[in-house]
């Protein structure tokens, strides 16, 4: 219904907007963050439990190997730095080089998927196998989700990011921040997930 | 939200419909979407209303003889999901929160508009869902806390929706959670305070923390039993090497809050009406705030009070008898200032301060009670009986629901410049009142005495006491036909009420009644004292 003018119209409207009130978008992010950090927390709450409190039955299979974990671990780390760069890019107007950077990121992203379902393919239990594979496959295959929708979005803001038409530039770069905060948010719960999961 | 577009230039465009057309349409005004609320939620109500006289007509004989008990469960079990997911949260939260908190904070509309309306909207296909569940083969039958083994070993189907639209439900709540922090911290008139806000904002800004804080876990945790459904994994299942009591830890740590949830918002709402017609201001405000956000704190780390029975070890009895035993003393402090506050004021007797007084007799009973569960040898006794249902139903209907019909007295001017009749609305106090209790008291007698809660069938040596309690539950059937007929006279031809019929002093009450749609023409006005009252006296 909205037509390219007045969808024009709408953004400097915006940012008349955005002049007299504080921006409160980044904040209203957060807030999501801290709830969506609550449901791992719960998640984390209930394996710890498990651990602690139910045994497994003998003879149940709950090794788990550490290299494909650890470069999993490695390759976020470091799509976290990517994606600064990124954001560093845009705000000094080198759209080219920010959409690279976003790019790698989401490739970075989409290797751990890949490795996340190698390790799925190849771990001698099955999701129904006892409580330690249970609690396993939910809270990676929970953490997974977050890392796909973070890859889509990435890769969208990527193409908004282009110089001709894209959305998002050094004036806008809210999309961009948003998606930027949210993927640390990801990192970070995997770092947690990482110790309590595989070190522990 | 990657472009964010202002609410204002978007209501006055000539997209968003006029007229009653916009309380079915996708509105961003936050007035709209309080109303829309408000009868969402209402129309649950009369439904979940339905299935409560349904169990109360069953229980008025000591044998299952209106519904077999299967379906006595299933009823059971829509009662208190559609009460507590569909009426009162989405009402006391939603409904006021979203109609008076840009108000308060002297803003347009909402922090997040658009997110607003998605977090409305998601409410009335869940509700639905809900409800349709129930006509599926194998409706749920676990009770509002569908409890494992139970919900894992009954007929799967219903339970299935069941979960899929609590966790919709949950989304929704979670979402205006999110705006409501937003709106009370960042979206204040500049120079109003946070100590200068009217006390709703406070006890909103509480009740969306805890939203924020344990909604995800509970949603966490029906994704678990989701699994346990479906794909045969072994969380909860003690057949498979679970472990039920890690649900009922994960459940109780969103459900004990979602009591707070429920009845802080009512808290908050009482503390605004009672000086308003009082004539008084509200005493110890500051102590007010302290004490809700101490509620909040404690709230978060009592939920093993529910578990007493489920073989708790000692330590964690002993420290959630006594976290829980010092929640009363922020409730105690806010009673007692309620009480301050009506304390040599000019009151008048009118049908939003006898609903408000109804919620402070009430609310004392249902907090005695609940000190007194809170205690591991009296709870053992008394647990899952009557006395359970007594006292939730006394803070939840004889609390929360009283202030949620005082607050529409109070406020119908507001919404539509008309004044809802008195002789009725005392009417419907009066029925109401004496039907809640008539109802729900002698239930902590049958509870003592050992009658167990969630079960069709009981000992005949109750059934007196049960058919009391059933003509009170018929009593509050009733009182809702003058309730209805009120507001159905009163939107066509209720007498005028003018913008401040009340003469209140806090902000919604100083534009026009009903508001325009940017809520102020002009600039908001500078509230720095909402409840001056005797100040203005003076002067």
């Amino acid at each position: 219904m909205t037509t390219l003018d007045s969808s024009k119209e709408i953004k400097e409207n915006n940012s008349e907007v955005n002049e007299t009130h504080e921006d409160f978008r980044m904040f209203g992010l957060i807030t999501f963050l801290i709830a969506d950090g609550m449901t791992f927390a719960g998640f984390f709450a209930a394996y710890l439990t498990y651990k602690a409190v139910n045994p497994l039955p003998d003879g149940a299979i709950y090794e788990l190997e550490l290299p494909i974990p650890t470069l999993n671990t490695i390759l976020l780390l470091i799509s976290s730095a990517t994606f600064h760069k990124a954001g560093k890019a845009l705000l000094k107007d080198k759209n080219s080089d920010s959409q690279k950077w976003l790019f790698f990121t989401a490739f970075l992203g989409i290797i751990f998927l890949i490795c996340q379902l190698f390790e799925y393919f190849h771990l001698p239990f099955g999701l129904t196998d006892n409580l330690f594979a249970s609690t396993f496959y939910a809270l990676t295959g929970f953490h997974g989700l977050h890392v796909t929708l973070g890859t889509l979005m990435i890769l969208i803001i990527a193409w908004q990011s282009r110089i001709s038409g894209g959305r998002i530039n050094s004036q806008n770069m809210f999309p961009l921040e948003a998606v930027e905060l949210y993927w640390h948010f990801v990192d970070g719960i995997w770092v947690i997930l990482f110790i309590i999961l595989y070190l522990l | 939200m990657t472009i964010s577009i202002d609410p204002q230039k978007i209501n006055n465009e000539s997209l968003q419909p006029k007229g009653w057309l916009r309380y079915f349409s996708f509105s961003l005004d936050h007035k709209v979407i309080g109303i829309q609320y408000l009868v969402c939620g209402f129309l649950f109500y009369l439904i979940g209303g339905t299935l409560a006289s349904a169990i109360r007509i069953e229980l008025a004989s000591p044998m299952s003889d209106f519904m077999p008990r299967d379906v006595y469960n299933q009823v059971l079990t829509l009662h208190g999901t559609i009460m507590i997911f569909l009426w009162i949260v989405p009402v006391v939260n939603g409904a006021f929160g979203n109609y008076l908190i840009p108000f308060y904070v002297g803003a347009r509309d909402m922090a997040f508009p658009r997110l607003n309306a998605v977090a409305f909207w998601l409410i009335p296909p869940s509700g639905l869902m809900l409800v349709a569940s129930y006509f599926v083969e194998g409706a749920a039958q676990a009770g509002w806390t569908a409890y494992p083994p139970l919900s894992i070993t009954t007929p799967q189907s219903g339970q299935i929706i069941w979960i899929l639209s609590v966790l919709l439900l949950g989304g929704s709540s979670i979402f205006g959670g999110i705006n409501f922090i937003a709106t009370i911290i960042k979206l204040r008139r500049p120079g109003l305070k946070l100590m200068q806000l009217p006390m709703y904002c406070w006890a909103m800004l509480g009740t969306s923390l805890l939203v924020v804080l344990s909604t995800p876990v509970l949603a966490g945790t029906l994704i678990l039993l989701s699994f346990d459904i479906i794909a045969n994994t072994g969380f909860f299942n003690p057949v498979l090497g679970g472990n039920v009591v890690v649900y009922q830890h994960l459940f109780w740590f969103y459900s004990h809050p979602a009591v707070y949830i429920m009845v802080l918002p009512a808290f908050g709402l009482v503390s605004e009406i009672l000086p308003v017609h009082a004539r008084k201001p509200l005493f110890g405000y500051t102590t007010m705030v302290f004490s809700i956000m101490g509620i909040v704190v404690l709230g978060l780390v009592v939920w093993a009070h529910h578990m007493f029975t489920s073989g708790t070890p000692p330590w964690m009895r002993l420290f959630f008898t006594i976290a829980t035993a010092f929640i009363a003393v922020p409730t105690g402090i806010k009673f007692f200032n309620w009480v301050a506050t009506l304390w040599g004021g000019k009151i008048s007797i009118n049908s939003a301060m006898l609903f408000s007084c109804g919620f402070i007799i009430n609310f004392v009973f249902g907090g005695i009670t609940g000190v007194a569960l809170a205690q591991v040898p009296f709870d053992i006794h008394v647990h899952d009986t009557y006395f359970v249902v007594a006292h939730f139903h006394y803070i939840v209907y004889g609390g929360t629901v009283f202030i949620i019909f005082s607050s529409i007295y109070h406020w119908f001017p507001k919404v539509t410049g008309k004044l809802l009749n008195e002789k009725l609305g005392i009417l419907h106090f009066i029925i109401t009142f004496i039907g809640f209790n008539l109802c729900f008291a002698p239930q902590h007698w049958l509870g003592l005495n050992g009658m167990p809660r969630r079960v069709a069938e009981y000992d005949p040596q109750f059934q007196f006491v049960n058919q009391i309690s059933s003509l009170g539950a018929l009593l509050m059937a009733i009182s809702t036909i003058p309730f209805l007929i009120n507001v159905f006279l009163s939107v066509r031809n209720g007498k005028v009420a003018g913008d401040n019929p009340w003469n209140a002093l806090t902000p919604e009450w100083l534009t026009s009644s009903p508001p325009p749609v940017e809520n102020w023409e002009g600039e908001a006005p500078l509230v720095e004292e909402p409840y001056g009252y005797g100040k203005q006296l003076s002067e």
